[in-house]
């Protein structure tokens, strides 16, 4: 669908490489396409503005380093602009010196407070915390119960208060009051969605936080979110002071854009972000990451972390090894498949790769976890020999596999195409893509 | 010489203060700086072009339609040599208005044919949080005042109180709601639900499904197996598939309509949250793409604020600047 940037661009300085200066002139298209690509994903359009500016800025008149072409010279500027503009490195939660510390959680209509509220609680608890969860969401049809029920999944205390008909500020008082009591060191309060335009509503968030003086005020807001983000984040910072972000639902296939124009209009950090309905899906946030996802690079830091917990490293080395030597046999490629099917849905992880190159025609294969079970099943009738050198495998020796796994032989035809596809791939993740295009961003050295 | 040389020049403005101050200028309004652009001058200018673009743009309409809309509008403005920068405005509703209207041959068919088979069931699907299981519940309030057998489905298993949720909505609008245990099988629920319904006489089954983002395919296929499952029960079921959009969507509104259209079939959208001050302009968007009518639009949380889509009025919001 959207063209990686880095293509793009690539095709714009097709003419300028290695040589000269970027100018005015050659970087016009890049810039627009810098724009479009900006646009697309989400990030407002008075912030693409900016930015475009400051990039012009900074781009023009640069030399042309031989070791990047142009295109990945401008994306270089681009990416590293971003960055800066999220604020580097991963924010942290700021604490009372008294407890118990609370954080406010506040934001539009259904973009994940309560959820987050219980991942957040979660989190805290394995941090050494001790959380205390209340809902002073009286208004929407069984909130509290939601988070009752939340609470009773993780396993974590929540304070209900009295039953019936309650007030926002009166059970957030008593809930503080307990935490006290009860030796909870950090209340997690969910509150009731709101428009930032709705004056009551805001009033009443504004009372909960000159009440509870939160050392945390934050900010849930959906990643799908478009040029609104803005609108809603600037007013609710105005009215209450935000400390922090959280960005929910980027577990789809939103670019995300809305963060850069949530930070750009109240300069808080973006601290966690939700990658799922479960309540283990809380990460921290990692602006690279977003950023290279903001410009269609897909998320391939997340994936490879995601690889290093799952795949032994011992094997991936080897794995490496082989690669380079071109050593990579269709029994690996099987073991490959099984180490894939280990780190989740395919297609979650084939999200993940960015949308260029190699990965591209990896999209375009789509395996089905069935799928996978048959590959198995062809590349286990193979003989060693085949395995390791697939060249060997004519037409003849295709029947032959066809019929030993039940497969056809469009079936094994696939299969072979499929693992040329693989080798491609596997050796530009593990040939440092990112390190290689970004220059900056490093591999995990049992990757690289 | 200014006394700031003792201490150095002042520090440049930071990255955000740069964007902070962009950005700000975003509250003022900017319709209103349009209208000004457009009738206080007569030529037609590459800068009052700018100014439009940045309302689409700003209306979430995306790059593709804006540029496309734009586009045309320019052609005209050659052809017909109009030199009136007033008429500009006008002719880019008109461009939007066609786009909307497309979509209608496809909106008649919910008018209603003579044999219809009883229940009709009303799939109410979206990515979490857009606002089903409050839109079913406005829409069941809308059907009950018309005096319609409406009976809910609780096929929304998985998150925490969503069957609650609808539970309540169901006593608010006097409806009966078929439920199961949470973690139950959606379809289980729905077939249950279509039997009852069939037994009581009922006229519309509404089926709340759970959240689920499109690029999830074994919730894709959940929602496949539902529909499949009402099909079985039901001839032509689901009859009405719904996609509830969040206003606040951007770009990412395109892709959500094409997935869930590929999966179950969607037969129209229902635009939520249109009482903020997103615009919901990804609708176009997504009309323009794949011809989907947009039936109603939310306005509120409470059970009447649910009214029909008007393409007119919508495309005025759009240049409309909304109070803060
Ligand atoms: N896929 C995904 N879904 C999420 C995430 N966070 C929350 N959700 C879902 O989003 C929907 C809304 O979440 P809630 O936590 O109820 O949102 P809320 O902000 O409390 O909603 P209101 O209280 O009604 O304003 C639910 O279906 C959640 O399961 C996330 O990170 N990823
Ligand atoms: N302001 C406003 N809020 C709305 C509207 N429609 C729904 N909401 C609110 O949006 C939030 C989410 O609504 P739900 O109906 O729970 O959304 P859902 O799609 O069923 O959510 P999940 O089942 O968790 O995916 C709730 O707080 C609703 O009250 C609307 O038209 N305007
Ligand atoms: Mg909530
Ligand atoms: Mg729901």
């Amino acid at each position: 669908m959207f063209e990686n940037l880095t293509e793009k661009l690539q095709r714009v300085f097709k003419n300028l490489r290695g040589e000269g200066k970027l100018t005015e002139e050659n970087i016009q298209q890049a810039l627009r396409d810098i724009r479009i690509s900006l646009l697309e994903a989400d990030v407002n359009f008075k912030v693409v503005k900016q930015l475009i500016d400051r990039i012009k800025e900074k781009s023009l008149g640069q030399e042309v380093l031989t070791s990047l072409t142009p295109a990945q010279q401008v994306v270089k500027i681009v990416h590293d602009e971003l960055v800066e503009l999220l604020g580097g490195g991963a924010a942290q939660l700021r604490f009372a010196s008294q407890p118990p510390t609370v954080i406010l959680l506040a934001g539009l209509q259904g973009s994940g407070k309560t959820t987050t509220g219980g991942k957040l609680a979660r989190w805290l608890s394995r941090h050494g915390h001790r959380p205390l969860l209340v809902s002073v969401d009286v208004y929407r049809p069984a909130a509290r119960r939601q988070l009752t029920v939340i609470a009773e999944a993780i396993d974590m205390p929540i304070f209900e208060g009295p039953a019936g008909p309650a007030d926002p500020l009166e059970l957030a008082r008593l809930a503080r009051r307990e935490a006290a009591n009860t030796g909870r060191d950090v209340l997690v309060v969910d509150t009731a969605g709101r428009l930032h335009i709705d004056d009551e509503m805001m009033g009443e968030m504004q009372q909960l936080k000159q009440q509870l003086e939160p050392a945390e005020v934050l900010f849930v807001a959906d990643a799908m979110t478009g040029q609104d983000a803005v609108k809603s984040a600037d007013e609710f910072h105005r009215r209450l002071g935000l400390t922090g972000v959280i960005l929910t639902k980027m577990d789809g296939d939103a670019r995300g854009g809305a963060a850069l124009s949530i930070r750009s209009v109240t300069g808080q950090p973006l601290k966690f972000v939700g990658v799922g309905e479960k309540y283990d899906a809380l990460e921290l946030f990692h602006p690279q990451r977003v950023v290279s996802r903001i410009l269609g690079m897909g998320d391939v830091l997340s994936l490879i972390e995601k690889a290093q917990e799952t795949v032994d490293l011992k094997q991936a080395e080897e794995m490496q090894r082989k690669l380079l030597s071109d050593r990579f046999s269709l029994g690996d490629f099987r073991d490959q498949l099984r180490q894939m099917r280990k780190l989740g849905p395919l297609d979650q992880i084939l999200g993940m790769l960015p949308q260029v190159g190699p990965f591209r025609q990896l999209q375009q294969v789509k395996l089905e976890e069935k799928e996978l079970v048959r590959i198995e099943a062809i590349v286990d009738s193979m003989t060693p020999r085949e395995r390791n050198h697939y060249q060997v495998i004519n037409g003849s020796r295709r029947r032959r596999i066809a019929r030993g796994s039940g497969a056809t032989v469009q079936e094994v035809n696939r299969l072979l195409k499929q693992y040329a596809e693989a080798r491609r791939m596997m050796r530009t993740l593990s040939g440092g893509f990112m390190a290689k295009r970004m220059g900056k961003l490093k591999l995990p050295s049992a990757l690289r | 010489m200014p006394i700031q040389t003792l201490f150095g020049p002042p520090p440049p403005p930071t990255v955000f203060e740069r964007l902070q101050e962009a950005v700000s200028s975003t509250r003022q309004n900017l319709a209103e700086r349009i209208e000004e652009a457009v009738h206080g001058q007569k030529e037609i200018d590459a800068g009052l072009l700018e100014h439009l673009e940045a309302t689409l743009l700003g209306a979430d309409l995306g790059v593709a339609t804006t540029t496309e809309v734009l586009d045309k509008v320019r052609q005209q403005v050659d052809r017909r040599q109009v030199s009136d920068a007033g008429q500009l405005t006008g002719m880019i509703k008109q461009e939007l208005l066609e786009i909307l209207k497309r979509t209608d041959a496809r909106a008649g068919t919910q008018a209603g044919s003579l044999c219809r088979e009883f229940p009709q069931v009303v799939l109410v699907i979206g990515v979490n949080g857009v606002g089903k299981t409050t839109t079913i519940g406005k829409l069941a309030h809308q059907l009950i005042s018309d005096n319609k057998r409406v009976l809910l489905c609780a096929a929304d298993t998985f998150r925490a109180a969503a069957i609650e949720q609808l539970e309540i909505w169901g006593q608010r609008t006097g409806t009966e709601v078929i439920k199961q245990k949470p973690g139950a099988d959606p379809s289980a629920v729905l077939f249950d639900a279509i039997g009852s319904a069939k037994a009581r006489g009922i006229d519309y089954v509404i089926v709340d499904t759970a959240g689920r983002l499109h690029t999830k395919s074994n919730l894709m296929a959940e929602l496949e197996k539902m529909s499949r499952t009402a099909g079985r029960a039901v001839p032509g079921a689901p009859h009405e598939v719904l996609l509830i959009m969040d206003a606040t969507t951007g770009q990412n509104g395109l892709q959500q309509a094409r997935r869930f259209t590929e999966s179950v079939g969607v037969t129209g959208i229902i635009l939520a949250k249109l009482d903020g001050t997103a615009k919901g302009g990804v609708v176009i968007a997504i009309a323009r793409e794949l011809k989907l009518p947009i039936r109603y639009v939310g306005i509120g949380e409470q059970k009447d604020d649910l009214v029909p889509f008007d393409p007119e009025q919508f495309i005025d919001s759009l240049f409309r600047e909304t109070p803060r």
